[in-house]
């Protein structure tokens, strides 16, 4: 019961907190340029992008709909939403130390291991809301503005086509498993929250590790080829997998495997560091 | 003798190199209003910080209503209310709010009318919708006895809980202390380095100094027979100096300024010594008795 308790107030305090809205407002916005661009000018860029299939391929019909946008848009935004979600849960340890009510907290009668955990659940459910919000956003508001239609994917295999009502299951698994990369990041930035009382630093510290695990994921130097497929910015991008045909089943299960591994890994030593943890704030 | 609430037995706690308190032990009892007492930095905060589970001792034990707060920390910490330091609340959050977060969690969550009656009873009715961040230092004091005293607990601990109020507030939370105590027969742990504050409110105390416990015992005998500092101001001032000799030849004082002398006294001799510098013709302008827990101290750790 107090478990659940601690989860309600981490919501409460999360939703009456000014900062979380920086990222619903920030999504907000970077949606409505993209689609205000693509609504202006998106047919150039289509025939851009389409232009070296002309030959062998006729293009007919409402190219540029919601699910292309929708696609563009995810393809765009989901690298900076980790900023988004580690800018609240980055905060939600380091945060209360740095006020002085990690104290009052764990004064009360719960565990530290009840109260971590509270915080894990809220963080999660405020990654949920992002990926949400953005899906809303990019795909519902994407379709009303642009219509739907087949969808039209290029990727390093070629161009491929997925019938309209072939798309919707696709963003479906394609958030779950954004989510579950987001969760990683929420994860990774309670995880470095627990180690210090200074608030801003965990949410660095998150940006840091991501641009330095993609940095490494993306250089082309052998040294660090066994590691690549175990670190969670490789598979940060694995919900564009939904969106391949046939779907490759096996990438998407070992992706959510990595992330799972990753989220059990960073879970436990932030419970293992916070109980043992002397609060002097 | 009264059931024993809190019996803290050598506790020692060590960050990096620097020994923050060392064996510190004692004993509070049920319906005490046990003072704690220690210039800043003695260790006090680090002890009641190990009281309250928020520290792990590296050696010696803590144990609360008879059961070790290692073992049974959940269902102590139940049982007290604490304010340790200063009352630290979510900024961004009302006065009800910030009480519903933290009773939220007590073990016995409180319903809204009895947040507003705590409210109301710490005075600060009317102020239940008013943002945190607003409040002022004694607003947030009262703010933070009101949540510890929410759940009604049987122990209550208050961590310099005068610090930075205005005579009045200080007042006011002396009175509420001496209510807990005489009205609600609650056990209260005060953690000063005031010794007029203790000598007031409390009937045992531990003074703690260097991170080890010195003295403890019932107020009335500790202070007893204590040594004091007499400020005198006379004229001329050099006449009354050659009186202190003549009436004390091994007395030592310090001089304040051109027209006073400082020096230590028992408090039974200061009757003695008015009536003798005024039968030396001595005009006396005033006589200060001074009792510093410095100077206590001294006394103290002197024996």
């Amino acid at each position: 019961m107090i478990l659940f308790n601690s989860i309600y107030n981490e919501i409460i305090k999360i939703a009456l907190k000014p900062r979380s809205y920086l990222g619903l407002a920030a999504i907000t916005v970077l949606v409505g340029v993209i689609q205000f661009a693509l609504k202006a000018d998106g047919m150039s860029i289509i025939s851009f992008v389409t232009a070296s299939f002309e030959q062998t391929l006729t293009f007919e019909g409402n190219v540029l709909n919601g699910n292309l946008v929708a696609f563009i848009i995810l393809q765009m935004l989901l690298v900076q939403i980790p900023l988004l979600v580690a800018l609240v849960t980055g905060d939600l340890v380091s945060g209360e130390a740095a006020m002085g009510t990690i104290r009052m907290l764990a004064t009360k009668p719960i565990s530290r291991v009840q109260l971590l955990l509270s915080k894990f659940i809220a963080g999660g459910i405020y990654t949920l809301i992002v990926i949400l919000w953005m899906g809303v956003m990019s795909v519902i508001v994407g379709k009303l503005l642009f219509g739907t239609g087949d969808m039209m994917v290029l990727n390093s295999d070629g161009l491929v086509i997925l019938q309209e009502a072939d798309v919707n299951w696709r963003y479906l698994g394609g958030f779950a498993v954004a989510f579950l990369a987001l969760f990683t990041v929420s994860s990774l930035s309670i995880c470095l929250s627990c180690f210090t009382d200074n608030s801003i630093g965990p949410i660095v510290a998150t940006m840091s590790v991501i641009l330095l695990f993609t940095i490494i994921g993306t250089l082309d130097v052998r040294v660090f080829d066994p590691i690549k497929p175990y670190l969670f910015t490789t598979h940060m991008a694995s919900w564009r997998s939904f969106f391949e045909d046939p779907l490759p089943v096996s990438d998407i299960l070992r992706s959510c495997v990595v992330l799972v591994a990753h989220n059990v890994v960073l879970i436990s030593i932030s419970l293992y560091t916070f109980h043992r943890k002397d609060i002097q704030s | 003798m009264p059931e024993k609430i809190i019996e803290v037995r050598h506790l020692s706690k060590k960050f990096g190199s620097f020994q923050a308190i060392h064996d510190v032990s004692f004993s509070v009892y049920k319906g005490d209003v046990f003072g704690f007492l220690g210039p800043n930095g003695a260790g006090k905060s680090t002890s009641i910080r190990c009281l309250n589970s928020l520290i792990t001792p590296d050696s010696g034990t803590v144990e609360i209503f008879g059961e070790s707060i290692s073992t049974h920390r959940e269902s102590i910490l139940g049982r007290i209310g604490s304010i340790i330091e200063k009352p630290d609340f979510y900024k961004y959050l009302s006065a009800y709010r910030n009480l519903e977060i933290f009773s939220r969690i007590s073990g016995k969550p409180s319903t809204k009318q009895e947040i507003y009656k705590m409210l109301d009873f710490v005075g600060l009715g009317g102020r239940e919708r008013d943002k945190f961040a607003g409040f002022s230092h004694g607003m947030k004091q009262r703010l933070g006895i009101a949540q510890t005293l929410l759940h009604n607990p049987d122990l209550i601990i208050l961590d310099e809980p005068t610090t930075g109020l205005d005579p009045q507030g200080i007042i006011d939370i002396r009175n509420l202390i001496l209510r807990l105590k005489n009205e609600q027969h609650k056990t209260v742990l005060l953690s000063s380095h005031n010794l007029a504050e203790i000598e007031l409110i409390c009937n045992r105390m531990v003074i703690i100094n260097k991170g080890r416990s010195i003295v403890e015992g019932n107020v009335s005998d500790l202070m007893n027979g204590e040594n004091l500092i007499l400020r005198l101001e006379a004229s001329p001032i050099q006449a009354a100096k050659n009186a202190l000799l003549v009436w004390k030849p091994s007395l030592l004082w310090d001089n304040i300024g051109d027209t006073a002398v400082q020096f230590p006294i028992e408090k039974s001799e200061i009757p003695q010594l008015t009536k003798f510098l005024v039968d030396q013709n001595i005009e006396i302008y005033s006589l200060e008795a001074k009792r510093t827990l410095e100077d206590y101290f001294i006394k103290i750790v002197n024996q």
